[in-house]
């Protein structure tokens, strides 16, 4: 009888196995430049995120959160911050943290730009978008394989995966963003004898902020993902927690990893969320409640009593 | 007045191989056929006009006819297939990038339907963009900035956001906007279409107020046949991408020279359009006398008039039959009412006081014509000629 395995007659996985081992063996001059700048600068973060102590991280943390979103999600993160710190999980979140705005620093500088000229371009856009395809459509494990083979095996190459897994987003909504900039705006611009920077600066780029911050969310919720999946060639955090608990049987070490990142992401989520949602009262009003921020924090409450005066400004220029 | 801009025959295609599409233009196919035959897009087939200098000539067509596209052509955002557009004599078709950018940043400026206001700046941030591309220093764009904001009375407005402001002064911002970069020639595509009926009629008289003093050479496209009216010193029609009328307003409407454009013309009211000098009966000499010259009649009626032309009186109707007879001249009244020609029929219609005589007087008052009854309302009611009109009226007498 005929069987399927019987087709099996290519031995692609030798033909996968050398090429990558060609590769590995002859390009290796490349692939430490492409780790050289992640292994640093992930390094640096590190140091920054374990040096500072756990009170003054809370609390800058939700400054931070407050100001990029708003005092809701800020009061949020700070509980989840001590949450997780009571889970005994503190340094190992510091290094998933790490990871990902390694990842995020890098996905925006490699990100945008590609987004940009895939934009601009639509040869560029026809190359990349089947590229982009292929890697949001592979799982996240399969990322591992390639990554192992290139770069080895711990942290920094984990890393590497993080980058490569999260910037598809980034590109794509930067693309979208600028595309979908409205056509007449754009005459406007052409019209009035901007040229290709100026158009690019002074129109496409501002407009297409809020859907490329819709991208960045995107990017972080992958490098979050991914940054707890890459314990499994070796990198550090959040999620070698989980794996040490699962290979242990120890349910309640995994469970412990397990709702230190849910709580990670969702805090990471709701920030860059907020950061997208375009403010629909423009920028005076944000301005307007900056203000009423630091009033309130010198004058202790009542900050609607300003709000008349913030208005009544406004209304005299 | 000097020809601001002059287009010779523009074609343009949507393809990126026009040739044989052109090729079928002139030989005299229209829009259709190329398109059932090669699939192409005809946007303009042979469009010529010229525009004097401080015009406001009105570029009027149903949606499809190419008006659109005619004004992108004229700044190329669209780029024309073929054919010139001069600019004060210099063709800007073959322009290279950087000249181009120069021609759109100190010439040509552009007012548009949904405004194209940047949201995301200030409305004093916007005013000032044409003057930003071009690098004009911080404080004189701004300085230049609010002028223009004052000049459309939207100076207190200047630190708010677009969409803090109603649709008629976000147009105003946009037409700021258009004004702020000193530009000869204004393109306003469908600049009020978007404007409710109310707005729409206060930003046409806005514009009217403002081309008096600026004097620009205003390009402006419509689907409104009221408003190229209200507007315009010349119409164009346009239909299938080619230019099917052009004229001034009075003339369109009196000879429209197609069914297309009659159809436009049709529902149009003659009397808000059509002045005193078009419905007039020019003043005919009728017979000399010591007492000055007796003029054309208006209701039976005879106008006197003195050497130079000024009214003496008019003669009525039983005293006028006895002059032609060769009888003396009776007394002369003082029972008439006078107009300018450029008076409308509705304000003649006005001023009308029971059975007096029109004279149709010029600013030097010289009588140049009169108006009867039946004269205002032959104009209002028929499309005809003057002339024909006229004859008509002989035939019967």
């Amino acid at each position: 009888m005929f069987k399927a395995d019987d087709l099996a007659i290519f031995p692609v996985d030798l033909w996968i196995q050398q090429g990558v081992s060609w590769l590995a063996l002859n390009l290796r001059p490349i692939f430490l430049a492409i780790k050289w700048p992640i292994e640093n600068f992930l390094w640096l973060n590190d140091w920054i995120f374990h040096v500072i102590p756990f009170p003054v991280f809370v609390v800058g943390f939700f400054l931070l959160a407050w100001w990029l979103s708003t005092r809701g999600i800020a009061v949020f993160s700070a509980i989840s911050l001590i949450v997780i710190a009571m889970l005994g999980v503190w340094n190992e979140a510091m290094t998933t943290l790490s990871l990902i705005s390694t990842a995020i620093v890098f996905c925006a500088a490699g990100g945008i730009p590609i987004g940009i000229w895939c934009a601009r371009s639509d040869r560029v856009w026809n190359i990349v978008r089947p590229i982009l395809d292929i890697m949001q459509t592979t799982p996240s494990f399969v990322y591992l394989v390639p990554v192992v083979m290139l770069f080895g095996v711990g942290t920094v190459p984990g890393e590497v995966a993080v980058v490569t897994a999260a910037a598809p987003p980034l590109i794509r909504f930067t693309n979208l963003g600028i595309r979908m900039v409205e056509r007449e705006i754009v005459e406007a611009g052409l019209a009035f004898g901007a040229d290709r920077r100026q158009l690019l600066f002074e129109i496409q780029l501002p407009l297409a902020i809020p859907t490329i911050l819709g991208g960045l969310n995107q990017t972080v919720l992958t490098a979050m993902v991914l940054s707890v999946v890459v314990a499994m060639i070796g990198a550090e955090g959040l999620g070698l927690v989980v794996l040490q608990g699962l290979g242990r049987l120890d349910v309640g070490r995994a469970a412990v990893g397990g709702i230190a990142i849910v709580l990670l992401a969702m805090v990471l989520d709701r920030i860059t969320q907020q950061l997208a949602t375009p403010k629909k009262s423009g920028r005076p009003a944000e301005r307007g409640a900056l203000l009423r921020t630091v009033v309130r924090v010198f004058r202790g409450g009542r900050p609607d009593e300003t709000v008349p005066v913030v208005t009544r400004a406004k209304e005299a220029l | 007045m000097t020809e601001r801009l002059e287009i010779k025959d523009l074609y343009k295609v949507f393809s990126s191989t026009p040739a044989p599409a052109l090729e079928m233009l002139a030989r005299g196919c229209g829009k259709s056929e190329v398109f059932e035959k090669l699939g192409v897009v005809v946007g303009l087939n042979n469009v010529s006009l010229s525009v004097p200098q401080g015009a406001v000539y009105m570029i009027m067509g149903l949606s499809g006819s190419g008006k659109s596209t005619f004004a992108r052509c004229i700044n190329r955002l669209n780029e024309p297939t073929s054919g010139q557009v001069l600019l004060d004599g210099r063709d800007i078709v073959p322009l290279g990038e950087a000249e181009l950018r120069e021609v759109r940043r100190t010439r040509i400026s552009m007012v548009f339907q949904h405004f194209a206001l940047l949201p995301n700046k200030r409305v004093i941030d916007n005013v000032e963009f044409g003057l930003k591309l071009r690098g004009v220093p911080a404080a004189e764009r701004r300085r230049r900035a609010e002028e223009v904001l004052t000049v459309v009375g939207l100076g207190r407005w200047g630190y708010h956001f677009p969409h803090e402001l109603s649709g008629g002064m976000r147009q105003r911002v946009g037409l700021a906007r258009a004004l702020a970069t000193d530009a000869d020639v204004l393109i306003m595509d469908e600049a009020f279409s978007a404007l409710d009926p109310l707005i729409r009629t206060e930003m046409q008289d806005e514009l009217l107020r403002l081309q008096r003093t600026l004097n620009k050479t205003i390009l402006f496209i419509t689907h409104d046949f009221q408003e190229a009216l209200k507007l315009g010193t010349r119409i164009a029609i346009m239909s299938e991408g080619e230019l099917v009328r052009e004229g001034t307003p009075q003339s369109i409407v009196l000879e429209p020279g197609s069914d297309y454009v009659a159809a436009f013309t049709r529902e149009i009211d003659r009397s808000r359009l059509f002045d005193a000098r078009l419905a007039m009966r020019p003043a005919e000499t009728i017979l000399q006398s010591e007492q000055g010259t007796l003029v054309s009649e208006a209701g039976g009626c005879g106008f006197m008039v003195d050497g130079s032309g000024k009214v003496l009186g008019v003669l009525n109707a039983s005293d006028l039959g006895r002059a032609r007879a060769g009888g003396g001249i009776g007394p002369l009244s003082s029972d008439y009412v006078s107009v300018p020609p450029g008076a409308k029929l509705i304000e003649v219609a006005r001023s009308y006081r029971d059975g007096r005589p029109i004279a149709v007087v010029d600013d030097d008052g010289r009588l140049i014509g009169s108006l009867g009854v039946d004269d205002i309302l032959a104009r209002i009611a028929s499309t005809a000629p003057r002339a024909q009109a006229a004859g008509e009226r002989h035939v019967q007498g």
